[in-house]
C-alpha cells in the first residue's frame, strides 16, 4: 500500500517536474506531509541530504524519502516513478517531434511556467525558512540561524561554492553552536 | 544481435561512469556528454547536442536523465534510452541510499541533530539562490513579474497545491498568447537567454 502510494506520489511529481528540482520541492513536500511520512522540518533535512550527493536534487529527495518510508523496495519505487514519466514523453516526443522547442504552443506555456518555478522555489525557501523557525520569532537563536543563512548565501553566490561543502560548513558551524 | 547488445552495453557504461561527475548539476554534465558521445564515440554530431539539451531542458524531469535518455535513443532507439537511463541513474541512486542510510541511522545523535539546526538555514539559502538564479530569464516583463507574486501569494495565503498551479500556468501561458496575438499585440514568448533553459533544471 505505501509501496503504492509512493509510485502514485513520486510519478505525478515527476510528470509535473518543469523547470527542475528546486521548483519541485514544496510538491514533494506537500505530498510527504499530506501522507504523514514527515514533517516539513523533517523534509529540509532530506533537502539536505539530497543535496550533498550527486544526481538530480528532486529524484534524489525521491530516494530517500522512498528509504525512510519503505526501505529499499521504497527506494527503487520512488526513483522509477520520478523517471518513468520524463522517460515515456521523451521517447513519444523523440518518435513525432523533430524539435519540440521550436513549438509555438510549448513557448507560450513555458512564457507562464517559468515564473511560477521562480515562484515555487521563493515559495519553497519561506516555508523551509519557517519550519526552521529562521523567520517568525527574533531570539538570540533565530539570530544566529539567520547568519548562518547570509554566510551561505554569500558563498553560493559571491565564492560560487558548491553547495556540498555549504552544507558540510553550516554543519560544522551547528555542531559548534548548538550541541 | 550480439553487436546490438554490445552496444547497448556500451551506453550503459559510457553513461554510468559520466553519472557521479552530474555532482556539480546538470551545468557539469554538459561537456563531459560532449566529450564522450561527440568526440569519443562519435554517437552524435556536435549539432545534434543542441537538440539534445534543448530538449531536456523542456521536457518535466531532471536534465542530466533527459539527456541521458534522449541521447541513448537517437543512438541505438528505445533500447538505447532504456541503457542510458539505467545507466545515468545506478551511480547516484547508490550514492543518494547511502547517504539515506546514515541519515537515518545518526539523525537521532545529539551532535548530528546540532548538525542539521545549523544546515536547515544553509538550504534555505540554497534554495533562495536557485530562485535568485532564475529571475533573470523567467520575469522579463510585466505579466511575468505579477504572475510570480501571486503564485508566492496563492502558495503562502491560500495554500494552493503546487501541481495544480503548475498545470494552470501552463495553461494559462497558452491561453495568454493566443488572446494577445489575436489582438496584434506580441508576447516575449522567445527566450533571450535560451541557454538559461537547459540550465534551469541543472543542478537539480
Amino acid at each position: 500500500m505505501t509501496l503504492w502510494l509512493l509510485f502514485k506520489t513520486f510519478f505525478l511529481t515527476g510528470l509535473l517536474s518543469f523547470g527542475g528540482g528546486y521548483a519541485i520541492i514544496p510538491v514533494i513536500e506537500a505530498e510527504v506531509v499530506k501522507y504523514g511520512w514527515m514533517t516539513t522540518r523533517q523534509f529540509t533535512e532530506i533537502i539536505a541530504v539530497a543535496s550533498m550527493s550527486p544526481g538530480p536534487i528532486a529524484t534524489n529527495s525521491a530516494i530517500v524519502v522512498g528509504y525512510e518510508t519503505a526501505g529499499i523496495a521504497g527506494a527503487v519505487v520512488s526513483a522509477v516513478a520520478m523517471v518513468l514519466p520524463s522517460l515515456a514523453i521523451i521517447l513519444i516526443v523523440a518518435a513525432f517531434f523533430s524539435k519540440v522547442n521550436d513549438n509555438r504552443t510549448v513557448k507560450s506555456a513555458f512564457y507562464m511556467l517559468r515564473p511560477i518555478v521562480v515562484g515555487l522555489i521563493a515559495y519553497a525557501a519561506i516555508k523551509f525558512a519557517l519550519s526552521s523557525h529562521m523567520i517568525g520569532s527574533l531570539s538570540l537563536h533565530s539570530l544566529s540561524l539567520i547568519i548562518i543563512f547570509f554566510v551561505s548565501l554569500i558563498a553560493l553566490s559571491k565564492l560560487k561554492a558548491h553547495p556540498a561543502f555549504v552544507i558540510l560548513f553550516a554543519g560544522l558551524a551547528g555542531i559548534a553552536l548548538y550541541s | 544481435m550480439k553487436k546490438e547488445w554490445k552496444l547497448l552495453l556500451d551506453i550503459f557504461i559510457t553513461f554510468f561512469k559520466i553519472a557521479p561527475v552530474t555532482f556539480g548539476g546538470g551545468y557539469a554534465m554538459i561537456p563531459v556528454i560532449e566529450r564522450e558521445i561527440v568526440t569519443k564515440k562519435q554517437w552524435l554530431e556536435e549539432k545534434d547536442l543542441t537538440d539534445v539539451f534543448a530538449l531536456a531542458g523542456s521536457v518535466p524531469g531532471a536534465v542530466a536523465i533527459n539527456s541521458a535518455t534522449f541521447t541513448g535513443y537517437r543512438v541505438a532507439g528505445v533500447k538505447g534510452a532504456l541503457a542510458a537511463t539505467i545507466g545515468v541513474i545506478i551511480p547516484t541512486f547508490l550514492i543518494v541510499l547511502l547517504l539515506g542510510i546514515f541519515y537515518i541511522t545518526f539523525k537521532d545523535n545529539p551532535k548530528v541533530d546540532a548538525a542539521f539546526e545549523g544546515i536547515r538555514p544553509a538550504v534555505v539559502a540554497m534554495i533562495a539562490f536557485a530562485a535568485y538564479k532564475l529571475k533573470g530569464s523567467a520575469l522579463i516583463d510585466k505579466t511575468t513579474i505579477t504572475a510570480f507574486i501571486l503564485s508566492v501569494f496563492l502558495l503562502l495565503f491560500f495554500q494552493v497545491h503546487p501541481m495544480l498551479l503548475i498545470i494552470g500556468s501552463a495553461f494559462c501561458g497558452i491561453i495568454l498568447v493566443n488572446i494577445r496575438a489575436k489582438l496584434g499585440k506580441k508576447t516575449p514568448i522567445e527566450n533571450k537567454e535560451q541557454q538559461l533553459d537547459y540550465f534551469m533544471g541543472a543542478n537539480i
